[in-house]
């Protein structure tokens, strides 16, 4: 590195040289190969970054059913908005494609790389290298191609090439399209008859909004609209103070200790089931019994067993779920600190 | 113009001629009570300065908020929300309304614990924290960011009533940040460095690949959005800046930058953020924001208030590849179109603003604005784009927008042959 005393210095080289030349200062330090290490995880389709190691169709499968299912459905189907991982074959010219590993993604290591990264989601970086070439192949499998023998390994692995790789093609934009979206511009009489061919208010799926809704009634009556959504907010802040004591420092740290639940678990008003069932009056319930959720089979057994979520059952749980229930699809290692899980608790005990 | 009260006029205004004292009594005789009346706010003492050591806006701007379409995604911590477009004016978006869009949540970040490390094929691979990039010279730039979704969910057709819905993907704001071509030069490029991997510290690791011409040319590592640090949402405490390319690139959160020969194809460049086409085939690397505009005023969720008569229409243009010195609007369909008047900073790359006044005479309309940019570059209508595109790209849909406006002022999302 060439090293500049003085940004004034620089400056001016800046000046007199153009912004060709390479300016270079001397600030931050080497990284260590440890920390490139730790931090260099990515894949390419040549392979460049795959870790040495293999994984088999069976394992993926039973990787995948604890640790993926819950969100990408048993076959890669997935479950409400999920992405689908699996199927949609021919179906790119289609009014609906359905674009998944087998049907659009051009490169097996954008599968491994992800998975790796950011997989399962909200435990991202969990699983170890041998895992998610077994969950890799199992992802192969569900879109028929490789066998159920399938092992999947960094010597096999640039092998393997996805059916639609060759469909991508680089932007031509500006060769397909720039010419025809910049002619003359017509600015008077430029058409006879305009018609209406489509109204947003027919689909009608735009979320309701108080204050646009007032205005346009405002606009229909002849009349001012003076009342905002600050009345409402302001109604949900009063019923709220009439709650119950719980010690509101421990149900704001439980607020936020419990942003590690959050991606797969919902309270308060309008919570629905995600991933996880909703947590609105899970203190005194039974165990594995929201409606509509499909709980995993080790949970419809505590169900059955009768055991309910006491402050007590539900710390323990907390501490080691997967100890505790057996077979549990929730992907959540447990908290490490007892602190957090009364905090959750009680933050969970605000909501009925 | 000569502004003429009506009789809508006097009922919202409150106001009291001869005609409304009929109607509204003698209580109003002598005039305007938001005149007549002592108001508390001119009485009474106000909170003082350590009332507010950051200040929020107004109550009565409360319904000025980003907005989600819940079932958009599976779940809000791997979604999008909406900048309220139709609240504002000029080219600035306040951050606070600045839509968001996150892979897996806001990560939250202590700045004494953030790294941004340089590694690959460069001469020294460094690590720098954050005082280390406070010590390079800074640039200040105004950019739009635009997610290439914006607009995706009409590629069918007229679906959401709001240009916040249609068109809120996207904010304006003043960056401060360092060269990103100081950092590798720093690292010094090894001479078959041609491609960047820029990686975010979120629980989803974002990546993509970034030739390295761009980064060279005009990119900013920032810290700074409009004066103050980035909101956490926006990527504190620092983020990659794509001058007018798609806001997936733009990563957030920033921890390293990978220098490489050849583009990674991960999961934002490959199964998503990809332009299918209607023959099965799909584009990759659609970097460039095409120019783009909408009127936010009167849109669904702004309807004319007023009578006929002297009546402001305003929106925003912009383009990934320049300046937009012309707008156009049409107020019946396109038949006839008028050019705006723009007014407020001319900037390369960022959101500029247009207003056409006019009298309405109180009958339907149907609006559009049509965005000229520096290039040469006409937006086009979205059937024109069709022809090309198909319905199935989800991504980079800059067709021109229509709003049909009623007799009430009410206004609507709509298509037009």
């Amino acid at each position: 590195m060439s090293k500049f005393p003085e940004l004034a210095a620089v400056a001016l080289a800046v000046a007199l040289a153009g912004p060709a030349a390479a300016q270079s200062f001397d600030l931050g330090r080497p990284a260590t190969e440890a920390e490139v290490a730790a931090w260099d995880i990515d894949i390419r389709p040549d392979g460049m970054g795959l870790p040495e190691g293999s994984g088999d169709v069976w394992t993926g499968e039973e990787l995948y059913v604890d640790l993926c299912a819950s969100c990408h459905g048993d076959f890669g189907e997935a479950r409400g908005r999920w992405p689908v991982l699996a199927g949609g074959d021919g179906t790119l010219t289609d009014d609906r494609p359905v674009k998944t590993i087998g049907s659009y993604w051009p490169y097996l290591s954008t599968v491994w790389d992800y998975v790796h990264r950011a997989m399962p989601f909200g435990q991202a970086q969990m699983l170890t290298d041998d895992e998610v070439y077994a969950i890799t192949a199992y992802l192969l499998y569900l879109n028929y191609i490789v066998e159920d023998d399938f092992t999947l390994s960094h010597e096999n692995f640039t092998e393997v090439r996805l059916p639609n790789e060759e469909n991508f093609f680089l932007d031509d934009r500006a060769e397909a399209e720039l010419a025809a979206f910049s002619d003359e511009v017509c600015m008077t009489d430029c058409k006879d008859a305009v018609e209406i061919t489509a109204r947003a208010a027919v689909v009608d799926v735009t979320p309701d909004d108080a204050a646009a809704r007032e205005r346009r009634e405002a606009a229909a009556a002849g009349a001012d609209a003076g009342v905002t959504e600050t009345d409402a907010a302001e109604e949900v802040v009063e019923a709220a103070a009439e709650e119950p004591a719980v010690d509101p420092q421990l149900v704001a740290d439980g607020e936020k200790a419990f942003a590690k639940c959050r991606a797969c678990h919902q309270v308060g008003e309008g919570a629905k089931n995600r991933s996880g069932p909703h947590l609105n009056g899970v203190i005194g319930r039974l165990a594995g019994s929201i409606e509509g959720f499909r709980y995993s089979r080790a949970f419809q057994e505590a169900h059955d067993e009768g055991l309910t979520w006491t402050e007590e059952t539900l710390a323990e749980f907390l501490a080691k779920p997967r100890t505790y229930i057996k077979g549990t699809k929730m992907s959540f290692a447990g908290f490490r600190q007892d602190e957090d899980i009364d905090a959750v608790i009680a933050y969970l005990s605000t909501f009925e | 113009m000569v502004h003429r009260t009506t009789r809508r006029g006097l009922l919202k205004g409150g106001l009291a001629t001869g005609a409304a004292l009929a109607a509204a009594g003698g209580a109003r005789a002598e005039g305007d009570p938001a005149i007549l009346e002592l108001q508390e706010w001119n009485q009474f003492l106000g909170e003082g300065v350590d009332a507010r050591p950051y200040g929020f806006p107004s109550e009565f701007e409360a319904h000025v908020k980003r907005r989600n379409v819940e079932w958009l995604t599976a779940d809000p911590v791997s979604s999008v929300n909406f900048t309220p477009l139709h609240e504002l004016d000029g080219i600035i978006t306040p951050n606070g309304l600045c839509f968001e869009r996150h892979h897996a949540g806001i990560a939250e970040i202590d700045p004494a614990e953030h790294r941004l490390m340089i590694n690959g094929l460069v001469e020294t691979e460094l690590v720098f924290t954050m005082q280390d990039l406070l010590r390079f010279p800074r640039e200040n730039r105004v950019y739009f960011l635009e997610c290439a979704a914006n607009s995706g969910m009409e590629w069918r057709g007229a679906q959401l009533n709001g240009c916040q819905f249609t068109h809120g993907m996207i904010h304006n704001v003043m960056y401060t940040g360092v060269p990103l071509r100081y950092l590798l030069e720093t690292a010094g490029l090894k001479t078959n460095a041609k491609w960047l991997l820029p990686e975010g510290a979120d629980a989803s690791g974002m990546t993509r690949s970034v030739p390295i011409e761009k980064a060279m040319d005009d990119c900013l590592v920032a810290f700074k959005m409009n004066g103050e640090a980035l909101r956490p949402e926006q990527g504190y405490p620092v983020r990659l800046v794509v001058p007018g390319w798609e806001g997936n690139m733009w990563v957030k959160w920033l921890r390293r930058i990978e220098v490489g020969d050849e583009p990674w194809h991960h999961r934002e460049e490959t199964s998503k953020y990809t332009d299918l086409l209607e023959n099965g085939t799909a584009r990759r690397f659609t970097w460039e924001m095409d120019a783009k505009s909408v009127i936010t005023n009167p849109s669904p969720q702004a309807p004319i208030l007023h009578d006929k008569g002297h009546t402001v229409l305003t929106g925003v243009a912009w383009s990934g590849r320049g300046t937009i010195p012309r707008v156009d609007v049409t107020l019946d369909g396109g038949k006839n179109w008028h050019q705006a008047r723009m007014d407020g900073p001319s900037l390369s790359k960022s959101m500029h603003r247009f207003y056409y006044e006019f009298d309405w005479d109180g009958s339907p309309l149907l609006l559009q604005s049509r965005a000229h940019d520096s290039t040469g570059y006409v937006q086009p209508t979205k059937n024109e784009l069709r022809a090309f595109r198909g319905e199935n790209s989800i991504y980079h849909n800059n067709g021109i927008q229509t709003w049909y406006v009623d007799e009430k002022g009410i206004a609507e999302n709509v298509e037009v042959s």
